[in-house]
């Protein structure tokens, strides 16, 4: 392999690579904005210049394809003073606005004139003024005066989410970004420009203002959205999801996310329809009660009925971990086939970049472990079907809406003798339910859900339910959370009376009088991972930060 | 316990005849004693009578109000990033104003600050200064927190705080 030397350290590239590139690949960064790795090279900010023996002026390093023997110096006294003379001259005309700026404490631009600027200006003059408050698009806001035009966004548009919507108008320091004539930033993954631009020119119009990000605490997850599965981000302060952020994963969304899976899958988690505590039908009206009334309660109903006549319907949204004890539960506890899960697909929604049209995280997780009828059990088509016939006198329903997708059921429902349900939030279904048990949402809890490709990735706890001390559970804690006390209001955020799912109905199996020992999610799994061949040799470990690809026969998506 | 002798041995070489007869060293107490009883009064008769501080002199810190009736405060946030108590919560929102941002909610937790002057030393807008305001006492946690009904002072009250600012910061 050829190899060149930076900074004295002999590296290996592949031919073609830029400097930029073989200098990351061996983690050596060198200062950029312009550049990104999953952008065409446009050179127009400067800031990667760098010394190269042998070559008469200074290069810039996200242009230059390394060749052989390359002897490339980015401290040397002239590689510095060319990058000071940038940042200096990118400063020239750049608000002093980082005390209003969103983008303060994760800016390029900040962070840069702490490590490569002079920090002094020279510049007496008045500073150009641009427009400041411009919505280029639906979701996302513009700072023309903090852009330093590196055209990160307008590359994005073109390239990634293929929606030609921005361009650069005018010439020198008048220069601005604008929309093409008629036009909006109104691409599904519009927002992904907030994250690229590296200063504080774009902002997310959603999380604008509502918080500095070095209050909030941030934990790896998975979009919730659709079967995707995006890797992301969950930013939480007072135990409260204020944004969603991708995650960079090259086997599944490289560096981006949709705007749906940004915008829609997170504020169920703190809304006021959550369910809060196991709440039971007295006198036609849902009260709340104690877990174990519920359990008690649910496991004499459950007892009267004939095991032919229950249904489960497991849930695509819910962690494989919580189906497979769903899929459990039903057959060796309650002793039922009748065991399936609703498909919610939308082909309009899908496209050929990120979006898919199973508008779900897990079917194929909830799937492979077990939630789908066996032997002569019923599907979901004959689940509904005989509750409309009466056949059916009991039905448990795990985090979804049935009445969602079959609104005639309305009137059948209310028939069952006993209808249970675990959810995250209030919603048709919980109208007719008998009992209604909180289940802890996605943002609270651990697990693994299955993406469309067979790819197992795992979710973390981001806010805490009331059971949870986040310090003693592992999870992350922003300074606030350190420090905070019960007197503190910045301390008081709402913490739910929910559990997972898996937790739910192992506690219920206790009662029902069949042992289930399970203590955490992870020993749920790893109870999969000795019965389900698919999931052999995975623990939570192997799965990490980037999820783990399933051997599967053949990948059998809806 | 030999070094405590020792030392006792040596104190005992170091004192004079006359201090070790004790009577003149009485009288030279007493004496200070009388002089100082006639001296004039120093205790001040709080609180009829009201200490004013000296403008270097860090009371409760305040937000500025300006003239126009507008905060001067951003929401930035640094005086909250900075306070080595956490004691104050800003809440950030968004204005018409030139400024874009105000806060929305703005409270300092009097019975975890400090006095420490830090987020008067860190704020880039001038915003938040040390008043001469000591009196603070509290019958409950809650009454503590001020909020921005209590913080917000017209900058005319904190003339002296903000030259000596500018003239020591
Ligand atoms: S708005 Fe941001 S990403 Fe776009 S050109 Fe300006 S600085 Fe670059
Ligand atoms: S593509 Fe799917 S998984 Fe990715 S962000 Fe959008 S909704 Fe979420
Ligand atoms: S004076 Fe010190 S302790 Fe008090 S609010 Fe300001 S920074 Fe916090
Ligand atoms: S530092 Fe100043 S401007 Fe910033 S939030 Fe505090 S008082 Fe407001
Ligand atoms: S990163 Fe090379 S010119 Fe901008």
């Amino acid at each position: 392999m050829p190899k060149i030397i930076i900074d004295g350290k002999e590296i290996e590239f592949r031919q073609g690579q830029t400097i930029i590139e073989a200098a990351k690949e061996h983690g050596i960064e060198i200062p950029h904005f312009c550049w990104h790795p999953k952008l065409s090279v446009s050179g127009n900010c400067r800031m990667c210049l760098v010394e190269v023996e042998k070559m008469p002026k200074l290069v810039i390093a996200c242009a230059t394809v390394a060749s052989d023997g390359m002897v490339v110096h980015t401290e040397s006294p002239k590689a510095i003073a060319a990058r000071n003379a940038v940042m200096e001259f990118l400063l020239i005309n750049h608000p002093l606005d980082c005390p209003i700026c969103d983008e303060a404490g994760e800016c390029k631009l900040q962070d840069y004139a702490y490590q490569h600027s002079l920090g002094e200006s020279r510049f007496v003059e008045e500073k150009v003024h641009k427009d400041k408050r411009v919505k280029i698009g639906p979701r996302v806001m513009f700072d023309a005066e903090r852009c330093i035009s590196c055209s990160r966004c307008i590359r994005f548009c073109d390239e990634i989410a293929k929606d030609p919507e921005l361009t650069f108008v005018k010439r020198g320091d008048r220069v601005t970004i604008t929309t093409f004539p008629g036009e909006e930033l109104d691409n599904p993954y519009s927002m992904n420009v907030v994250d690229i631009c590296p200063v504080g020119a774009l902002t997310n119009v959603d999380f604008r203002f509502k918080a500095r990000v070095w209050d909030m605490s941030h934990t790896n997850s998975i979009c919730f959205g659709c079967a995707r599965g995006c890797n992301i981000e969950i930013w939480v302060r007072n135990n409260e999801i204020l944004r969603l952020t991708p995650r960079h994963n090259e086997e599944v969304n490289s560096y981006w996310m949709c705007d749906h899976g940004r915008l829609n899958t997170f504020k169920f988690v703190n809304s006021e329809t959550r369910v809060d505590s196991p709440h039971i039908r007295k006198d036609g009206k849902l009260v709340r009660v104690g877990w174990d009334e519920a359990f008690a309660e649910t496991a004499s109903r459950l007892k009267s009925i004939n095991k032919e006549q229950i249904a489960v319907i497991g849930s695509p949204y819910a962690t494989c971990e919580d189906n497979y004890i769903t899929s459990k539960f039903a057959r060796s506890v309650l002793g039922t086939n009748n065991i399936d899960f609703i498909r919610h697909t939308d082909y309009s929604f899908a496209d050929d970049i990120l979006r898919r049209e199973d508008l779900t995280p897990n079917s194929l997780g909830a799937e492979l472990v077990g939630v789908r009828p066996q032997k002569n059990g019923l599907n979901i088509e004959g689940i509904i079907k005989s509750i409309k016939d009466g056949k059916i006198k009991a039905l448990y329903l795990i985090e979804d809406d049935l009445l969602s997708i079959d609104h005639e059921l309305e009137n059948y429902l209310a028939k069952l003798e006993v209808f249970i349900v675990n959810a995250t939030n209030f919603n048709q279904s919980t109208n007719f339910a008998d009992i209604v048990f909180p289940a802890a949402t996605y943002a609270e809890k651990n697990g693994t859900f299955v993406n469309f490709q067979g790819r197992v990735q795992r979710i973390r706890p981001a806010v805490a339910t009331i059971e949870v001390d986040r310090a003693l559970e592992g999870m992350a804690l922003s300074r606030l959370d350190k420090f905070g006390t019960k007197f503190d209001r910045w301390a008081q955020g709402k913490h739910f009376d929910a559990r997972a799912t898996w937790k739910i109905l192992s506690s219920l199996s206790n009662v029902l009088g069949s042992k289930m020992k399970y203590q955490m999610a992870e020993d749920v799994f790893n109870e999969m991972a000795s019965s389900i061949p698919e999931f052999k040799g995975l623990d939570y470990d192997v799965i990490g930060e980037l999820g783990a690809q399933l051997k599967l026969e053949k990948v059998n998506v809806v | 316990m030999s070094q405590t002798s020792n030392s006792l041995k040596k104190r005992k070489k170091d004192l004079t005849f006359w201090q070790k007869i004790y009577i003149p060293e009485i009288a030279k107490g007493l004496a200070l004693t009388f002089k100082n009883m006639v001296r004039p009064k120093f205790t001040m008769e709080y609180p009829e009578e009201k200490f004013i501080p000296p403008p270097s002199y860090r009371g409760r810190p305040v937000l500025v109000l300006e003239e126009t009736g507008e905060e001067r405060c951003v929401a930035c946030g640094l005086c909250s990033r900075v306070c080595p108590a956490l004691a104050i919560e800003v809440q950030a929102a968004e204005t018409e104003r030139e400024k874009e941002r105000y806060p929305e909610k703005f409270e300092i937790n009097m019975l975890r600050c400090i006095f420490c002057g830090l987020c008067e030393e860190v704020c880039p807008e001038e915003a938040i200064v040390m008043s001469k305001d000591y009196e603070l006492a509290f019958t409950n946690r809650e009454d503590a927190i001020y909020g921005k009904d209590k913080l917000l002072t017209p900058v005319s009250q904190l003339e002296d705080r903000i030259e000596f600012l500018r003239k020591y910061k």
